[in-house]
């Protein structure tokens, strides 16, 4: 059946509801003169009331078309960042399986890559089960490799500021402890910065332990690259720009790419504490 | 050769050189002067087009397709001077900006849809237009643009910038053109082709008229 109806068709005129479902849902194989139908049909009293209601239509359609899909694609990257750590992690461990079991015969190695020779016939025993788990050991490595190249692809577009100042794999497994990007951008700086630490950050509750300096963010080179005793410090300047980036992604979406230099700034501040000597206070 | 812009587009000297300029409310922080403001080649393929004295075929007013609108930079320079604007756009986050730009533009609707399926929008978008202005990033530039011939007048005008990297990473540029071309040209005559590399590296801005 061919349709070629136009999208007010059965929506009255000021019903913006009805207006943006027919948008967003609506379909036909060819367009018309939909303003001049609209006429016709008493939708709008000349072109200029028609095009007044269409924008308002539109409008209304598309910014809820978009905050839905946003959604999705929030709970997509969660899923994919998860699925990326679960794949790598079954590999590592298969891995070592592995060489365990094939090491017993030959000279043996380590991880994913010596699977990877198990499996291009270089090394490892002839054994058909040895070389069967190899093959899921490589398997798995590349779908961990694939989910990566997708996170990075779509951290970068459901949160380009965070994803531009965490890396794509990191904003999307603050994403992923937060339980979205929304929860993320409600949260205080001090929570993101021992997100991923909540034993530790438990045992200090429970008055067991000193207060964590870091959760996940430990992985970033602002963390890592800073000497130890200045970590705590280093964490607490990323938390917070990561914040600020992780509200604007949400809010606004629009790119900072100041927020970077922002940020650089602040840690080369930090780490020329190092340079001060043992007391050093850093020159600000 | 003389230019014949589209009516509501001018060269104006702004910041101290003649650039592009429309009339409209500035959206990206491009430098104006009154209400008029700069339309930068560099970040617009359709301005390029023009800066490069193609006969692109606006008169203002024009009632326009624009497809693949992302944010809506060039759309934004388009509902200044044309007329009704239809916006497809098929990510999100792009589609958040293109909203704001929509906001103070009245005759500029938004649609989130993908340009590869215009039955998704054939029943909003009207018939008989006198432009389409393609720019998606995408494989099937070619099929994208004959996907959406329904929607121009016999005389309209197909603006097009083809984005060789889209089509193929591992070929040359002009051999990507060269298959874009023939493949359009089974629905429309090429009218102009010009490398927009001054602006755009490996783009073809092309014109052409439905068969």
């Amino acid at each position: 059946m061919k349709e070629s109806e136009g999208w007010f068709r059965d929506v009255e005129p000021g019903d913006l509801e009805g207006a943006r479902a027919a948008i967003t849902d609506g379909r036909a194989d060819e367009p018309r003169d939909w303003p001049v139908a609209a006429v016709e049909t008493g939708f709008a009293a000349d072109t200029e009331e028609y095009y007044d209601a269409l924008h308002g239509a539109t409008l209304a359609a598309t910014r809820a078309a978009v905050a839905e899909r946003e959604a999705a694609d929030d709970r997509r990257l969660i899923h994919m960042v998860r699925a990326m750590d679960d794949c790598r992690r079954l590999s590592n461990e298969l891995a070592e399986r592995l060489a365990e079991w094939g090491s017993s015969v030959d000279e043996g190695g380590t991880g994913v890559e010596y699977a990877r020779t198990v499996v291009a016939g270089e090394s490892g025993p002839a054994d058909p089960a040895v070389r069967s788990l190899a093959d899921r050991v490589v398997d798995l490595a590349d779908e961990a490799d694939r989910l990566e190249d997708d996170v990075e692809r779509l951290a970068a577009s459901v949160t380009p500021n965070l994803a531009a100042l965490a890396g794509p794999v990191l904003a999307a497994r603050l994403c992923s402890l937060a339980g979205g990007l929304e929860t993320l951008a409600k949260k205080p700086s001090g929570t993101v910065q021992v997100l991923g630490a909540e034993d530790a950050l438990f045992a200090h509750l429970r008055g067991q332990a000193t207060s964590p300096k870091h959760g996940v963010i430990y992985t970033h080179d602002a963390v890592r690259g800073t000497r130890p005793e200045d970590r705590g410090s280093a964490a607490r300047a990323l938390a917070g720009k990561l914040s600020i980036a992780a509200r604007i992604d949400h809010y606004s979406g629009d790119r900072r790419p100041e927020l970077e230099a922002d940020l650089a700034e602040r840690i080369e501040t930090i780490q020329a504490r190092a340079g001060d000597g043992p007391e050093g206070d850093g020159h600000e | 050769m003389s230019e014949t812009l589209p009516e509501g587009v001018e060269r104006r000297e702004i910041d101290g050189r003649k650039r592009l300029a429309t009339r409209g409310e500035a959206v990206y922080g491009e430098p104006t002067d009154g209400e008029w403001r700069a339309w930068d080649p560099d970040r617009s393929k359709l301005g390029a087009m023009i800066e490069l004295g193609m006969d692109v075929g606006l008169s203002g007013g024009d009632r326009v397709l624009y497809l693949g609108a992302a944010s809506g930079t060039t759309v934004s320079h388009v509902a200044d001077f044309a007329g009704p604007t239809y916006a497809v756009e098929f990510a999100a986050r792009p589609a958040r900006d293109l909203l704001s730009v929509a906001d103070s533009r009245p005759r500029l609707f938004p649609l989130l849809k993908d340009a590869r399926k215009p039955e998704t929008y054939a029943h909003v978008v009207e018939a008989g237009l006198d432009a389409v202005v393609q720019d998606v990033a995408t494989r099937g530039q070619a099929r994208v643009a004959r996907l959406n011939r329904r929607f121009l007048a016999d005389d309209g005008r197909l603006l097009l910038s083809v984005k060789a990297r889209s089509e193929d990473v591992t070929r040359g540029p002009e051999a990507v053109f060269e298959e874009v071309l023939e493949e359009l040209e089974e629905e429309y005559e090429v009218l102009e082709r010009s490398r927009l590399d001054d602006y755009h590296d490996d783009h073809l801005g092309v014109v052409a008229s439905p068969r």
